[in-house]
């Protein structure tokens, strides 16, 4: 029984990778939820290069905001910019109240149409929860841990990299699976702004009245998220077997 | 003793210096969609009235600048801010020409920045002071009613998203009702569906697994697809179930978006119920069954009680999340403040887009911190400690 699940994920991999190669095999199941001979199989572009380019959007977005969350977290516990620690988090809490529409909707003024405002409010959005955790992580290490860093002679660069982000890995992993779940949704929304990602095929679905096209759309987004899911929690249980934290 | 600088203060510094001698304070557009044109703060403004604002904003920033006690920074973030929110609407009827309906003036992103770097203080200020509960409720109701008063003074009257407000009106209060009904009304089915259906999945363990696992995969499929979904069912149902149509059940509009709001809602609210009776203390529940309270007695007065803060963290997540998500609705017919957002983006006019996702985020806003506040009032009581 063990390992039911992984093959149920591979399964779910394999179904996923046919259907955005060949989705004309996937036809006579999606042909009865279309009326008056509409196309069952989204036929305005490649449902491959769509998958792609929603994929590429959602990692720069997210490389982006690691980079940006994971450096301020370590500004905000260091010596130097603990002053900054109390306003960050407020910022962070404020922050997570702006619905991804309104991010996406107030970039277009500032950058235009097209893939920019939507990597501009994937960022945005991606930014809270890993920097939250990232916090979490910095500030509950094990003080005997940091202590015995220190009387080892460690400098603080070296307890940096060597025991804190280590030490504090699988929860940052956390933060970046719920970034990027979250990311890979909101995605969708950047094509209302003319951005290519897999929301072209649903809204082309909701413009035309076809649910084939709102379904495929749905069902590959939400797979993605489901295996990406997934296999962050390993990555992470795998990072807390190292450093001898069993969650 | 040498002059301290506050490190959060220099960089605040720093952003009102570019927004006020380098950034734009106003665009000035001849028309609702042509490109518009830059005016810096001394153009926007008559010239006594911008070197005042000049002044305060150099002032406050200064203030910030240095090390100052915390009433102090309060006072400046406060002054340029309601001093900010007055002059940009002054900077409106003093750019627009006399009688032209079509000229438009908005507030430009130097603007913006100088509000930011403010609010950043504002913020900062607030988390030192470490407020009660009662007290940032109570501040939140005084922004709001400043805000209110300036609306309606009328003095942001010719400022461009209230001119495309002024034509919509009527469809603005409809839709802000629609919005507001499609938030609540799906977070109230959630509280009344997930709070007992968390309670049976505390109960029966075989349960558990099965129903989070599942409202776990529905949120992962994008908003805009489970609003498309549920066209077709709901469409269904109307079409063949006598007297659903009549209930306002249809395929399209309010229905589906409502529906999809519901069930992205239950995942936090099962959740944390889950959660929040996990976390009762295994003490509690048996000092309560050695007084003799039967199951019930124990689940009203001992456990839900005692689980209430985060069953209300759930709700402030839910609430929170429907609020931005309810904008989406529009691209079904489903109305909300979402129509302007999708309209203002069809038509390039980002007027109109602002219209749309500035009171969205208000809302937000507000719930979130109304919310948090109850939230903690609620945990204050558990832990005995008078209130």
């Amino acid at each position: 029984m063990k390992w039911l699940p992984t093959i149920a994920r591979l399964a779910l991999l394999a179904l996923l990778v046919a259907f955005v190669t060949s989705p004309g095999w996937f036809e006579p199941l999606l042909k009865p939820l279309t009326e008056n001979n509409a196309p069952a199989i989204y036929n305005q572009g490649n449902l491959l290069t769509l998958t792609l380019l929603h994929l590429r959007t959602v990692a720069i977005a997210t490389l982006g905001a690691i980079i940006v969350a994971v450096g301020l977290a370590i500004l905000v516990t260091r010596p130097f910019g603990a002053e900054f620690l109390p306003l960050s988090r407020s910022l962070v809490n404020i922050g997570q109240t702006f619905p991804p529409v309104a991010v996406l909707a107030l970039a277009v003024p500032a950058v235009g149409f097209g893939e920019k405002p939507t990597l501009i409010a994937l960022f945005l959005y991606g930014l809270l929860p890993i920097f939250e955790n990232a916090l979490t992580g910095l500030t509950t290490l094990p003080a005997n841990v940091v202590e015995a860093a220190r009387g080892a002679g460690m400098t603080p660069a070296q307890r940096l990299v060597k025991v804190e982000l280590p030490l504090s890995l699988p929860v940052m992993l956390a933060g970046v699976r719920l970034s990027v779940v979250i990311s890979l949704a909101t995605a969708t929304i950047g094509s209302t702004v003319a951005a290519k990602t897999l929301g072209e095929v649903i809204i082309a679905g909701l413009l035309s009245n076809n649910l084939a096209f709102v379904l495929q759309g749905g069902l590959i987004v939400a797979a993605i998220a489901v295996l990406i899911h997934d296999g962050f929690l390993a990555l992470e249980r795998m990072a807390a077997r190292r450093m001898g934290r069993e969650r | 003793m040498g002059i301290r600088f506050d490190k959060l203060g220099a960089v605040i510094a720093a952003i009102a210096a570019y927004a006020c001698l380098v950034a734009p304070f106003a665009t000035f557009r001849a028309n609702r969609i042509v490109a518009g044109e830059a005016r810096t703060m001394l153009e926007s403004l008559p010239p006594a009235t911008g070197w005042a604002l000049m002044a305060i904003v150099t002032a406050a920033a200064l203030i910030a600048l240095l090390r100052t006690p915390p009433m102090l920074r309060l006072g400046a973030s406060l002054t340029a801010l309601v001093a900010l929110a007055v002059l940009i609407g002054v900077a409106g009827s003093f750019l627009t020409p006399a009688d032209n309906n079509y000229a438009r003036v908005s507030p430009a992103h130097g603007f913006w920045l100088l509000v930011f770097a403010f609010a950043l203080l504002l913020a900062d200020v607030l988390t030192r002071l470490a407020l009660s509960p009662w007290a940032r409720m109570l501040t939140l109701a005084g922004a709001a009613a400043c805000i209110g008063l300036l609306l309606a003074s009328g003095s942001w009257d010719s400022l461009s998203i209230l001119r495309e407000y002024a034509g919509r009106a009527d469809s603005f209060r409809a839709e802000g009702g629609k919005h507001l009904t499609l938030a609540l009304g799906s977070l109230a089915a959630a509280a009344i569906v997930g709070v007992p259906l968390g309670i049976l999945c505390h109960r029966v363990d075989a349960l558990r697994a099965g129903v989070l696992n599942v409202l776990n995969i529905i949120q992962t499929i994008p908003s805009i697809a489970l609003f498309g979904l549920l066209i077709a069912p709901l469409g269904w149902i109307a079409a063949h179930v006598p007297g659903a149509a009549a209930l306002g059940i249809r395929g399209i509009g309010t229905a589906p978006a409502f529906l999809a709001l519901f069930l992205y809602s239950l995942l936090p609210v099962v959740a944390n119920t889950v959660v929040g009776l996990a976390g009762v203390p295994r003490a509690a529940n048996d000092a309560a069954r050695g007084m003799g309270m039967t199951g019930r007695q124990r689940l009203f007065r001992v456990e839900l009680p005692l689980a209430l803060p985060v069953i209300l963290t759930g709700i402030r997540i839910v609430l929170v999340q429907n609020i931005g998500l309810a904008t989406i609705a529009a691209l079904i017919g489903g109305g909300g403040f979402g129509v302007f957002v999708f309209q203002g983006i069809g038509q390039m006019a980002m007027d109109l887009v602002l219209l749309g996702a500035l009171p969205t985020v208000a809302l937000a806003f507000a719930a979130a911190i109304v919310l948090d506040a109850v939230v903690e009032l609620t945990s204050i009581r558990k832990s005995g400690v008078p209130s």
